[in-house]
């Protein structure tokens, strides 16, 4: 009996905002408990909640990077029941008319493009936070009322590797729109994993498990890899399986089932009395798109398209936007930007790391990176000259060509010049002529390398090469 | 119309005592009776009023505001240990 | 005796150098210490600190602030126990919250504040506003002050009795259903509800929030109009607040009221109107008719559904603006193995029945499978009624209306048949329903000596024509200036 996978996600991600959603408290990490908090996110009696504007912004944002369709109108809904984490015992939420509806995300999963399509996201407010303790639990309200957007997928992801492919991605797209940090450390993402299996063919789905509140990728993969193979053997021993939540224990290595009892929850929801409708202008819309950055997988093929950069390459700098801008300034009009982005990747990199400095602090103008490349390009400075070159420009902050004129660093490249310096090389060293003459190539290479040195490394080493080989064969 | 009361009450969260569960369950039935007249309306094609008021996009910048000292959001807790407000132990 | 005196006549004393406010606020204490003892208007007041904001208010007022800059200045008003006053208890009429301190303070008080009022007292409610007589108090029902047998209405009882028993110079209430109308008639003063979204309802404890509205409570039209220029106006903390400009209400209060259009709702002759109290009605719809209005017939068809779809929207609301008193960040809390069980003990002991009722009635109409027949249906009634109103408005200026269908009835007499006490509020319910405004000015009194109440509705936002014809009405009689025989 061949069994199916059917996975759906819901992504909770807190807005980059400074304040709340419905107070001026500081939406910040870390702080000491209960000390963010003020009347309206603790639900004190007679307070009123009003939406943080960049909330919405970034809300519509989100949609517009997850190719949603932003709808004319949404409202706020109230979802109650009682938690002790919960200010007002009920949430603000969006029931049916979100922010967003619809849309889509991309993203490579090994050779292919796969795509993950999303039902909606909508916007509400997170809850306190809870320690329990021996005898009892304690409530902090920081985290309480700051801005949250539900991302839900279609229940269409057919592998635990799917879906982490997908979160990945998601974050990256959040990331890069400036939605959220998505700093998994700080719990500004976390995930709801809601999978069933079915037989090969079966119409219906299988009953649902939901395992709440993972708070990392690689954690929620394991998890569902290992419900589903918890779910097959159930039914392919002849059991049943009843739709409920379970907790990950990522320690044990299991779900389990959770010990309160299983009580459909009746939310009661009803349009929030006190949150008027939200129905943005066209100029509105046309606003928050403008902000709408390129999103990751687009970047990487843009790059591999426009820069000839191989998918290694193109995955440095999407993965790290920062630099990837950087490469993009630097390759502009360069004839090799296949060379350019080996020395942003590799040498540049390397130096920062080294040295501390980061890309704002560099002391040399982006355009020196590209003239440096033209120089070894053109045959003005052979390789192993253009690092020294590039040490001097990382540190001085002065242009290639000043410096290669200044410490004389041209290549050499002149025939006779070079020829002479080959025979030369070869009367120093007979045994090595002997050697190569009687068939060990290898010793070409020493002996290259002495003209080289000779040239105190300018000689072009292609150039001495076929020299050598040429005078030698004589 | 029964209400099934014991349902209700576990959803609000609100104990009754035995005297006035004996009151409310009549009471309730008579209420419930009296609002089934609006069953006699035709609503067919009227919006509902959502809102009190036809206002649209209210919201507010986004800068932060002071908050209340933990002294001063803690000042009424029933019962609160090291910053936190304390309840019994919570079981998930 | 400067505690029966009106705002308007207090300012004019202070500025005449007449009277101090020390005197005046003295003068309240006084009169508190006398007869709150019987009347229970006040669930708290504090003396001292009363006494020492006059301090303050009379220093002002030697030091040249004149009361165009602050209509208030030196003059006492009492705060219903259900808006947030900084650092000070608040009790909504209930147990549930023990020994609550608000951190913060609502609009309103920042505004009397602002103002120059002396805000003193906690008066008594119907427990979180839900209530039409007071006797829902978790505290001593407070008692009428014409005859002390009696209900003073409600919720807004305590506001109503302690302006009417000259306790305190004006007050402020809240309205949901009738809380602040109601009790103003069935006390003999002036009661006004303002337009949904007209005063904010920041610091307001919420009961139903697409109904609840803060007014005053007041001896006469004028101080209304003063209390409402000082309370409007859009406030950026209430999602809900209109952003209008606010308009000089004393200013409107010319007496003219000719060629003003006011409707009689037909569906208002109603079974349960006491004859009395129509009879002192029509009377003051003729004197408004004598004055230069135009007095004709309307229609309100859906009069009939407003008093259940209001108690269906109300309660779903209530029910949910009630969860937070849970016993985890504030109040008084019971004890529990778990949350839960804490949770039901504390709401179950600290909640009274009238309470519970309406949160059980919420929580049922909201539930899964009830939605639709109930709250999605209430609220499609409400536009019904909301239309009704607007068409009618498209005829006359004014509604004019008993306030309530009775004279004040006996502390007890209705306790026991909660949804009797729900019919008794058909003639204000529709203005909450409709987000409109009204005003209950006394209009006569019954056999017994009992106040009767005229209630005019006015268009949203029309509180300048509706305070005009009331004041118009009021100056051309004197119920304005009878006293309750106390002491």
């Amino acid at each position: 009996m061949k069994y199916e996978v059917v996975i759906g996600l819901e992504t909770h991600v807190q807005l980059k905002t400074l304040s709340k959603m419905w107070c001026g408290c500081a939406n910040l990490y870390g702080a000491e408990p209960n000390t963010q908090v003020c009347p309206i996110c603790l639900g004190m009696p007679g307070v009123l909640p009003v939406p943080n504007a960049e909330a919405l912004r970034l809300t519509a944002l989100t949609g517009f990077l997850l190719n949603s369709e932003v709808p004319s109108k949404a409202k706020f809904d109230r979802k109650n029941y009682f938690y002790p984490d919960s200010a007002k015992n009920y949430q603000l939420t969006q029931l049916d008319m979100p922010s967003t509806q619809g849309g889509f995300v991309e993203f490579e999963m090994g050779d292919e493009l796969a795509r993950v399509n999303i039902t909606r996201a909508h916007l509400e407010e997170d809850v306190g936070k809870s320690t329990h303790f021996s005898d009892y639990s304690g409530v902090d309200f920081n985290r309480a009322g700051v801005p949250l957007l539900e991302i839900i997928t279609e229940p269409e992801i057919s592998s635990p590797n799917m879906a982490f492919e997908y979160l990945n991605a998601l974050k990256n797209i959040l990331q890069y729109g400036g939605v959220s940090d998505c700093d998994m450390e700080k719990g500004q993402v976390r995930c709801d994993l809601n999978v069933s299996v079915r037989s090969l063919g079966q119409k219906e789905l299988g009953a649902k498990v939901e395992i709440k509140n993972m708070n990392s990728f690689s954690g929620a993969r394991r998890a569902l890899e290992y419900e589903i193979s918890r779910q097959v053997k159930v039914l392919s021993e002849g059991g049943l399986l009843r739709q409920e939540t379970r907790r990950w224990d990522d320690e044990a290595g299991i779900t389990d089932s959770m010990r309160t009892k299983e009580e459909a929850h009746d939310y009661r929801y009803f349009p929030d009395p006190d949150l008027m409708p939200h129905t943005p202008s066209q100029e509105w819309h046309e606003q928050v798109r403008a902000c709408v950055v390129e999103l990751p997988l687009a970047r990487k093929h843009r790059l591999m398209a426009d820069y000839q950069l191989p998918s290694g390459d193109a995955d440095v700098f999407v993965g790290d936007p920062a630099l990837g801008d950087y490469y993009e300034k630097v390759a502009k009009g360069v004839k090799n930007p296949k060379a350019v982005a080996n020395w942003v990747i590799n040498t540049l990199q390397a130096k920062m790391t080294e040295s501390g400095l980061g890309l704002p602090d560099l002391r040399f103008d982006p355009s020196a990176i590209g003239e440096l490349v033209n120089l070894v390009e053109g045959g003005q400075i052979n390789s192993r000259i253009a690092q020294e070159v590039f040490l001097e420009m990382f540190n001085s902050g002065q242009n290639p060509a000043v410096i290669v004129e200044a410490k004389g660093l041209l290549q050499v490249s002149d025939s006779d010049e070079l020829g002479q310096m080959c025979r030369d090389v070869i009367v120093a060293n007979p045994g090595s002529a002997d050697d190569f003459c009687n068939g060990k190539t290898a010793a070409l290479n020493f002996l290259k390398g002495q003209v080289m040195k000779a040239s105190q490394g300018k000689a072009n080493p292609q150039l001495v090469g076929e020299l050598l080989e040429q005078i030698l064969n004589e | 119309m029964e209400i099934d009361l014991q349902h209700v009450v576990n959803l609000a969260r609100i104990n009754l005592s035995l005297e006035e569960e004996a009151r409310i369950r009549p009471q309730m039935k008579e209420i419930l009776k009296y609002i089934d007249k609006l069953n006699e309306l035709d609503v067919e094609g009227i919006e509902p009023t959502a809102h009190a008021l036809p206002l649209t996009n209210v919201m507010r910048k986004d800068e932060v505001q002071r908050s209340l000292s933990s002294e001063d959001a803690l000042r009424n807790a029933p019962r609160q240990a090291n910053g936190l407000f304390v309840v019994p132990k919570i079981v998930e | 005796m400067p505690h029966t005196l009106t705002i308007h006549e207090l300012t004019a004393r202070l500025a005449a150098k007449e009277l101090t406010a020390s005197e005046i606020v003295q003068a309240c204490m006084d009169r508190i210490a006398s007869v709150d003892g019987e009347l229970n208007a006040f669930i708290g007041h504090d003396v001292e600190d009363a006494l020492a904001q006059a301090e303050l208010a009379d220093r002002a007022l030697a030091d040249g602030v004149v009361h165009e800059a602050k209509p208030l200045l030196g003059v006492p008003i009492a705060i219903k126990d259900v808006i947030a006053v900084k650092d000070q208890p608040l009790s909504c009429g209930s147990k549930i919250l023990g020994e609550f301190i608000s951190p913060y303070e609502a609009t309103v008080i920042s505004k009397l504040r602002d103002a120059g009022a002396v805000i003193f007292g906690r008066l008594n409610m119907d427990e979180f506003a839900m209530g039409s007589s007071t006797e829902n108090s978790a505290y001593q029902p407070a008692r009428n002050p014409w005859d002390t047998d009696r209900i003073p209405g409600g919720s807004s009882g305590g506001s109503a009795v302690a302006v009417a028993a000259d306790e305190c110079i004006a007050s402020l209430g809240s309205d949901t259903g009738g809380s602040i109308r109601q009790p103003a008639s069935l006390c003999g003063c002036v009661g006004l509800k303002p337009t949904y979204g007209r005063v904010s309802r920041f610091g307001l404890v919420a009961y139903a929030s697409s109904l609840d509205q803060i007014g005053p409570l007041t001896k006469d039209v004028h101080d209304a109009a003063i209390m409402l220029n000082v309370i409007s106006g859009y406030d950026p903390q209430d999602s809900t607040s209109e952003p209008r400009d606010v308009p000089d209400y004393s200013a409107a209060l010319n007496g003219e009221i000719k060629g003003l259009k006011v409707g009689l709702p037909k569906e208002y002759q109603s079974a349960g109107l006491d004859p009395e109290v129509k009879s002192n009605v029509d009377a003051a719809v003729a004197k408004l008719e004598e004055l230069g209005a135009e007095i004709m017939d309307i229609s309100l068809p859906h009069t009939e559904y407003a008093i259940a779809a209001y108690y269906i929207i109300a309660t779903a609301e209530a029910s949910a603006n009630l969860a937070r008193f849970d016993g985890v960040r504030y109040g008084d809390r019971i004890d529990g193995v778990d949350p839960i069980e804490m949770l039901c003990a504390t709401r179950g002991t600290g909640f009274g029945e009238e309470v519970k009722r309406r949160i059980i009635l919420g929580t049922y109409v909201l539930s899964s499978g009830y939605y639709d027949a109930y709250y999605l249906r209430a609220q499609k009634v409400r536009t019904l009624v909301r239309d009704d109103y607007l068409k009618a408005f498209e005829k006359v200026d004014l509604i004019a209306s008993p306030t309530s269908p009775t004279a004040a009835f006996k502390v007890g007499e209705k306790v026991g048949d909660p949804l009797q006490m729900y019919l008794s509020d058909i003639y204000t319910i529709s203005a909450n329903l409709a987000s409109t405004c009204g005003i209950s000015v006394p209009c006569g009194f019954t056999s017994r000596g009992l106040p009767v109440g005229l209630q005019l509705l006015g268009q949203p936002f029309g509180e300048k024509q509706l305070l005009q014809a009331a004041h118009a009405y009021e100056q051309h009689t004197d119920w304005h200036s009878r006293r309750p025989p106390l002491n």
